[in-house]
């Protein structure tokens, strides 16, 4: 089975979509509310084949009845699916018709370097008016998404699904398939929102602590007063979850916002795979469904055994893919809340368009807590002989004779690479492993939310020899100046990459000194995550570092070249928190 | 034991897993052949519900190996222990400092190479503040007052601007002043500034070199202090402290205090030395938006020693109450 674009099905498909549904032709057709889900070639062509052509452009957006400025590819938001299969090979057309210079990033796809599309490390970018043509073999299957590695473009709408099929039957059994693109919205430009976060690291949180909360004392204010005190001492804000907020982002589904309600069809009995993909610029989701349990198959593509859960935390650029099984012939709300609660986005699957299920309230703002400070170790090491029953308890206990003596910006805790200055305003005491929580908020939410430590491959992790090396990689900012960096320093600032030689097996162990989830992307690579399942440790190309935390993940460098290493919140990786990754020898360099 | 759980993982698995060959063509719009399809599914129905693998399935699973020496890997995670930190090999360090180069030439890759950098990292932006612009309402005494300050410049280094200045209503200013400082962050949290100020009002006019620290002090206080050295050789010094309390989300009350200090006597400005004036205030604004808020408030101000001296020499107050109306603004 081949997919191959024709030029006539293309204009039916467009002319079915607007007569069917009266939409414009802003989305693609897998992402119209009403969708039957992904369907064949013939009336809803997903960009397939060897040849594929994406042009971006500037253009009208509109959500929740107001139109802003986007730029798109192909004219639409999200850009179009991108189906291929395992085993072929794809030339990508890409015509930048802006007046900058643009790029695609295939994210999670396996390619040479200079196809990794990364301007000034992979290749020179798409200048203005211009095409470039990316070409490769495709060697995996799964979920994945590509977007712009060019200025913040990514948050004006660059950026689109990729569904690759197995050569091989898929393990994994499904009578329909919708992909979930997850996005945030917003009608300020992109460097207007870095100028706002640079004049006040705080600006778009307006759920912080205040003194009439205190007084009325709800969920989001349980702190006491000498913990409170103890925040402020440290000049950091326990409310600070997300930088960017539903202040001034629309959270879109499939490009649509809470309102215009995107639904996909299934019927009742059958097995429906969602593919999430988180393309958001500064949002880490909650997913559930309320009344349906979620089955996750894949995470980053990969195939995982299936763990079935009430809710998942998505960070960044993280795919998931979930088997859900409804029975019932009715309607049900998907629930994405952004990870501080301040908004969601929302969509509907249902047997018939038009049906609605009850849409959930926001649930209570998270507060930061010790472990998210850094003082999760305080549970081991400092009080080896307490055995609470309570782990918040014990956390607490730990903060207060953490409190006493406290250092929250010890140098002697990092090695002599962090550079320890302006940029980082903590340092983590006792960084602890998190693959074992459900993510900010998540921890006590009455119902079953998936962990890192829940996931293992399908398949035998494929390099089965142990690390030989540990490279230690601290995540560091400074929230007040919005600074952000690996080692306490800017990208802009000249710094050393990250050398691994070609083919060998290292352990990477990102640890967290800062107080916010960091989902953190290596270019070129899957690695596994080390989450206690010894040759199943499941494989992404993205991971979440939790506050306070740490994640150790194992890497076999297979991949020559120069690659792109950083986190995928978008302003933080603009404000410096980027690396260069680089495997030697390349081809044909001997060795 | 560790192979086991994993077969019988995946046994228990199988309803999701079963291997059925799935095209996404071969599956339309909701038809009876799917369900029909789904009724010869032998796994159909299946409730998939299970429990999480929550523990590692690692033999090390929970040990907790803890060291004498605190370090970033305390509490550590299970399975295969970390090897030692170390760095890259020789061979890491092979081939060309710039893998593209080859393909595209270093002609091409260069500019590039340099917009990458500067976009991850290097950025400039600046901010307008108006803190407060307000009307002082005393008896029989009604005025003005302002205090607002700009920045522009990167992370560490910045150009600041500041300027602040009072007078009665119909009449030119009693005291104005700016200030052009040079700002570099010296930590976290503060600023070092230099620079100079010059003072329109009162006549005669000041010049001063400016030395001075502004910056978040623990328990979020916003601190800007100051010493000043004029061009006839006079040392004061200043220092403003605000908070800001929190009522609700956009409902803020800010005390703020103000000390003016001198090590002389300047009697041609009416400055005595030590404490020459205090200040207290307290505003009560309203977030319409961050960037626009009205607040009403009080201020009390007081002269001591001799500056109080020079004040009744001039038939003025020593100390007073003031109702105060303003905007705090930025952008």
């Amino acid at each position: 089975m081949t997919y191959r674009i024709e030029r006539r099905s293309l204009l039916r498909a467009g002319a079915f979509g607007v007569a069917s549904f009266g939409v414009t032709s802003l989305f693609p057709a897998w992402a119209h509310s009403g969708s039957p889900g992904l369907k064949p070639a013939r009336t809803h062509p997903p960009l397939s084949g060897e040849d594929i052509h994406l042009t971006i452009a500037n253009t009208d957006f509109t959500v929740g009845g107001r139109t802003g400025h986007a730029v798109t590819m192909n004219g639409v938001l999200p850009a179009p699916l991108i189906r291929l299969r395992e085993g072929q090979n794809v030339r990508l057309h890409v015509e930048n018709t802006l007046d900058e210079d643009s790029s695609i990033h295939w994210h999670g796809l396996i390619v040479p370097f200079e196809m990794d599309g990364v301007p000034g490390i992979s290749f020179p970018g798409i200048k203005p008016h211009s095409t470039f043509v990316y070409e490769f073999p495709v060697r995996q299957s799964g979920t994945y998404w590509y977007h712009s590695h060019s200025g913040l473009q990514e948050q004006q709408g660059h950026y689109g699904p990729i569904v690759i099929d197995p050569a091989d039957p898929d393990p994994v059994a499904y009578d329909r398939e919708h992909v979930i693109v997850l996005s945030d919205w917003t009608f300020l430009h992109p460097h207007h929102l870095v100028t706002k976060l640079k004049a006040e690291g705080g600006y778009f949180n307006r759920q912080k602590q205040a003194l009439f909360g205190m007084m009325r004392s709800g969920p989001e204010e349980s702190m006491s007063a000498s913990e409170r005190a103890m925040w402020g001492q440290m000049r950091m804000d326990p409310t600070d979850i997300a930088d960017v907020t539903s202040a001034t982002y629309t959270y879109l589904i499939n490009g649509h916002g809470p309102k215009e309600n995107w639904t996909g069809l299934f019927r009742a009995g059958e097995r429906v795979r969602l593919r999430f993909i988180n393309a958001a610029t500064m949002t880490i989701f909650n997913i559930r469904i309320p009344g349906l349990p979620m089955t996750v198959v894949s995470a980053d593509g990969q195939n995982v055994r299936p763990v079935t859960v009430d809710e998942f935390q998505i960070g960044n650029a993280e795919t998931y893919d979930v088997i859900i099984n409804p029975m019932v012939d009715q309607a049900f709300t998907l629930v994405a809340e952004s990870i501080d609660r301040s908004g969601m986005a929302r969509a509907t699957l249902a047997p018939r368009l038009g049906m609605t299920a009850p849409v959930p309230a926001l649930r209570p703002r998270p507060t930061l807590n010790m472990k998210d400070m850094g003082m999760g170790g305080m549970e081991h090491g400092g009080h080896a002989g307490v055995h609470s029953t309570s782990h918040g308890a014990a956390i607490k206990a730990g903060g207060d004779h953490a409190m006493a003596g406290m250092k929250m910006r010890d140098k002697s805790k990092v090695p002599d690479s962090v550079k320890v200055g302006v940029g980082v305003d903590a340092i983590a005491m006792m960084p602890v492993d998190r693959t074992g929580d459900p993510g900010l908020g998540l921890e006590d939410v009455g119902h079953t939310v998936l962990t890192y430590r829940d996931l293992m491959a399908l398949t035998p992790n494929p390099d089965g020899r142990p690390p030989t090396r540990t490279v230690e990689v601290h995540l560091t900012g400074n929230m007040e100046r919005f600074m952000w960096s690996f080692d306490g320093e800017k990208f802009s600032e000249g710094v050393e990459p990250i050398r691994f030689e070609r083919n060998e097996r290292a352990r990477v162990v990102l640890v967290n000194d800062t107080m916010m989830t960091h989902p953190i992307h290596l270019h070129g690579h899957f690695f596994e995550v080390v989450n206690g399942h010894t040759g199943s440790y499941p494989r992404k190309h993205t991971v979440n570092v939790l506050p306070g935390g740490k994640v150790s993940f194992d890497l076999t460098a297979d991949a020559p070249g120069d690659w792109a290493f950083h986190c995928h919140l978008l302003l933080h990786m603009h404000a410096g928190m980027f690396r260069v990754v680089t495997v030697r020898p390349l081809d044909g360099d001997g060795a | 034991m560790k192979y086991l759980l994993p077969i019988v993982l995946t046994a228990t698995t199988a309803p999701a897993l079963a291997q059925h060959h799935h095209k996404a063509s071969a599956h339309a719009e909701p038809t009876d052949a799917a369900a029909q399809k789904r009724a010869q599914d032998p796994h159909a129905g299946h409730d998939m519900r299970q429990r999480p693998l929550s523990q590692p399935t690692d033999k090390h699973a929970g040990h907790t190996p803890t060291n004498g020496a605190p370090s970033a890997h305390q509490g550590h995670e299970p399975g295969v222990p970390d090897p030692p930190i170390a760095g890259p090999s020789a061979t890491a360090f092979s081939g060309p400092i710039h893998a593209a180069d080859a393909i595209f030439g270093a002609q091409a890759m260069a500019p590039a190479r340099d917009t990458v950098r500067r976009e991850h990292g290097a950025i400039t932006s600046g901010t307008i503040l108006i803190d407060q612009f307000e009307a002082v309402i005393g008896k029989g005494q009604n005025g003005y007052a302002w205090n607002a300050q700009a920045w522009y410049g990167g992370d560490i280094d910045r150009l600041w601007l500041k300027t602040e200045g009072e007078g009665r209503f119909g009449e030119s200013p009693e005291t104005a002043e700016i200030q052009a400082l040079w700002s570099r962050a010296i930590n976290p949290w503060f600023n070092l500034q230099a620079g100079v100020r010059h003072d329109f009002r009162p006549v005669p006019h000041r010049t001063y070199a400016t030395l001075g620290l502004q910056g978040l002090a623990p328990y979020w206080f916003e601190v800007d202090s100051a010493l000043f050295l004029s061009n006839k050789g006079d040392l004061t010094a200043r220092l403003e402290l605000e908070y800001d309390q929190r009522l609700t989300q956009k409902l803020i009350v800010q005390p703020e205090v103000e000390l003016n200090l001198a090590a002389q006597n300047v009697p041609e400005l009416g400055i005595g030395s030590g404490l020459s004036t205090a200040e207290l205030g307290l505003r009560l604004r309203y977030h319409f938006v961050p960037e626009f808020a009205p607040y009403v408030g009080v201020k009390y101000e007081r002269a001591f020693g001799d500056t109080a001296d020079f004040r009744r020499v001039q038939g003025d107050k020593t100390s007073g109450w003031n109702f105060l109306i303003g905007i705090r603004s930025w952008l």
